[in-house]
């Protein structure tokens, strides 16, 4: 997977967890916590719906390499492809 | 003591058969129940009560995804409550509000869904939502109503059984005469046909109703009863000191005239005459009357053969021969049983007959069980009557929790 198809699939993810959100103009070097309305507990959506969808996992020790929709290509891009080539 | 006059002065609902108070009466008065069959997990097409109100009317998608269907119903009718009232949250003092909400249960809607939810992943416990705490705990429907208003007083849910409607009013008059709030928000709530183990508990017990027709189900006092029809839904009051009520300018729909509670101590599931007898009674002295004042009895009665009978024998010794004014009736009938939320939607299609001096009726009875024969059961179609000044609201619970509530027109 390239990171726009990834980064497509963690907004397809918010699209769910933020109905209420318009997610066209969010920046993708910017703090997604700054963009919008995301707490503690829609952050831990994000990994949920990353593990049942995907089969992904994301340590504790890692959350913040989910901060902008960049860092999520560049952090979950290999794990993505990692997977695929397991499979 | 010298207690203060508490009244109601707005109601927000949704029940089956009507999404505010005018569409509920209008048709319990024109004989219309909305019964319907719906997939229940593991157990196929099933009778319930399902309500149409909308939701996104005072949530967002967000909260309705995060939140309970317990939590939704409660939001719908504390803001129709308080636009019926004539407020908006932001003129509630907020630290001044309080939210009581009755309950039958909660947590086995959002329980069962993650049970079903890790079976897809092999009960791996990792799949299990970090939401399940928030929307399991007990105080879910009043914390989401709290949350959805913004209020910080005192917000929580009264857990009695079928009896918690009830309950819910009679804790707010409490906490009204105590001086801890200034206003309340009160009632029940049910989101029990989301839940399979409902219905199955009901069904091990030989108590689910079944009818080729869904609108004929429910049927308390007719000799081919076969049981419980479940539904969803809530009524939620405003209720205030008479004081408060007076200077706001605000609509009295009634106000609380006495109340009890009791415990059968006698068995799990089956009910006590004796005890629901001595409730009654002793509502109706708190409330400085005699049996003959009390002009509508609004029945518990789910339709079960031997609880219908029951609390029919328990009217018939309190209320005997000798009260020609009394009419009784029974709303489940229309609606089915709305649990946590029955006693308080139960009371609400009863309440406009102070102004329009019309008795709704019990449906679906064909064939008058004898053993029901009350003198004054409205059967079928609806009565007129003289006057109406008192309605005494019955419901009752398993682990045998009886309460009664009498609410009195409203008399400056």
């Amino acid at each position: 997977m390239t990171k726009d198809e990834v980064k497509q699939v963690v907004l397809d993810i918010i699209a769910d967890i933020a109905p209420d959100e318009d997610l066209s103009n969010l920046k993708p070097d910017v703090r997604l916590r700054d963009q919008m309305q995301l707490d503690s507990m829609d952050f831990l959506d994000i990994v949920m719906e990353l593990r049942k969808r995907h089969g992904i996992e994301v340590p504790e020790a890692d959350y913040l390499q989910l901060a902008t929709l960049d860092s999520c290509g560049e952090y979950l891009t290999p794990k993505f492809n990692a997977l695929a080539s397991k499979g | 003591m010298s207690l203060s006059r508490i009244v109601i002065t707005g109601v927000g609902l949704t029940a089956p058969n009507g999404n505010s108070l005018a569409e509920f009466r209008g048709n319990l008065l024109a004989g219309v129940a909305k019964i319907s069959r719906i997939d229940v997990r593991y157990m196929g097409q099933l009778l319930a009560g399902v309500c149409t109100y909308d939701p996104l009317r005072y949530q967002k998608k967000k909260e309705l995804r995060v939140g309970t269907r317990a939590g939704s119903i409660g939001i719908y009718c504390a803001r129709e409550a308080l636009a019926d009232a004539g407020l908006t949250a932001d003129q509630l003092a907020r630290d001044r509000t309080g939210i009581f909400v009755g309950i039958t249960e909660h947590g086995n809607v959002e329980t069962e869904n993650e049970i079903y939810a890790i079976s897809k992943f092999g009960y791996d416990t990792k799949f299990w939502s970090h939401y399940h705490n928030p929307r399991t705990v007990a105080n879910n429907p009043a914390g989401e109503i709290s949350l959805n208003l913004g209020t910080t007083g005192p917000a929580y849910t009264i857990g009695a059984a079928c009896a918690a409607g009830n309950l819910g009013l009679i804790h707010a008059t409490q906490m009204l005469r105590l001086g801890e709030v200034d206003f309340a928000l009160c009632g029940g709530v049910s989101e029990s046909i989301h839940t399979f183990g409902i219905y199955a508990g009901f069904k091990s017990q030989n108590a689910l109703a079944h009818h080729e027709d869904p609108n004929r189900a429910s049927r308390p006092f007719d000799k081919a009863r076969n049981g419980i029809v479940i539904s969803e839904g809530g009524a939620l009051y405003t209720l205030e000191r008479l004081e408060s009520a007076i200077q706001r300018g605000a609509k009295i729909y009634a106000e609380i005239a006495g109340y009890c509670v009791n415990s059968d101590a006698s068995d799990y599931v089956l009910p006590n005459p004796g005890r629901q007898a001595e409730c009654v009674r002793t509502a109706v002295a708190r409330a400085g009357m005699q049996p003959r004042d009390i002009h509508i009895i609004n029945t518990h009665a789910t339709a079960t053969p031997m609880g219908d009978i029951q609390e029919c024998e328990a009217i018939r010794s309190v209320f005997g021969e000798g009260c020609p004014d009394t009419s009784i009736n029974n709303t489940k009938s229309f609606i089915g049983h709305a649990m946590g939320a029955a006693g308080a939607l139960e009371l609400a299609g009863n309440l406009p007959s102070f102004t329009d001096r019309v008795v709704h009726p019990t449906i679906n009875v064909d064939d008058l069980d004898p053993l029901c024969a009350l003198p004054g059961l409205i059967l079928n179609r609806p009565k007129s009557v003289d006057r109406v000044d008192t309605i005494l609201n019955n419901s009752f619970g398993m682990l045998g929790i009886n309460s009664t509530l009498i609410v009195k027109r409203f008399v400056s």
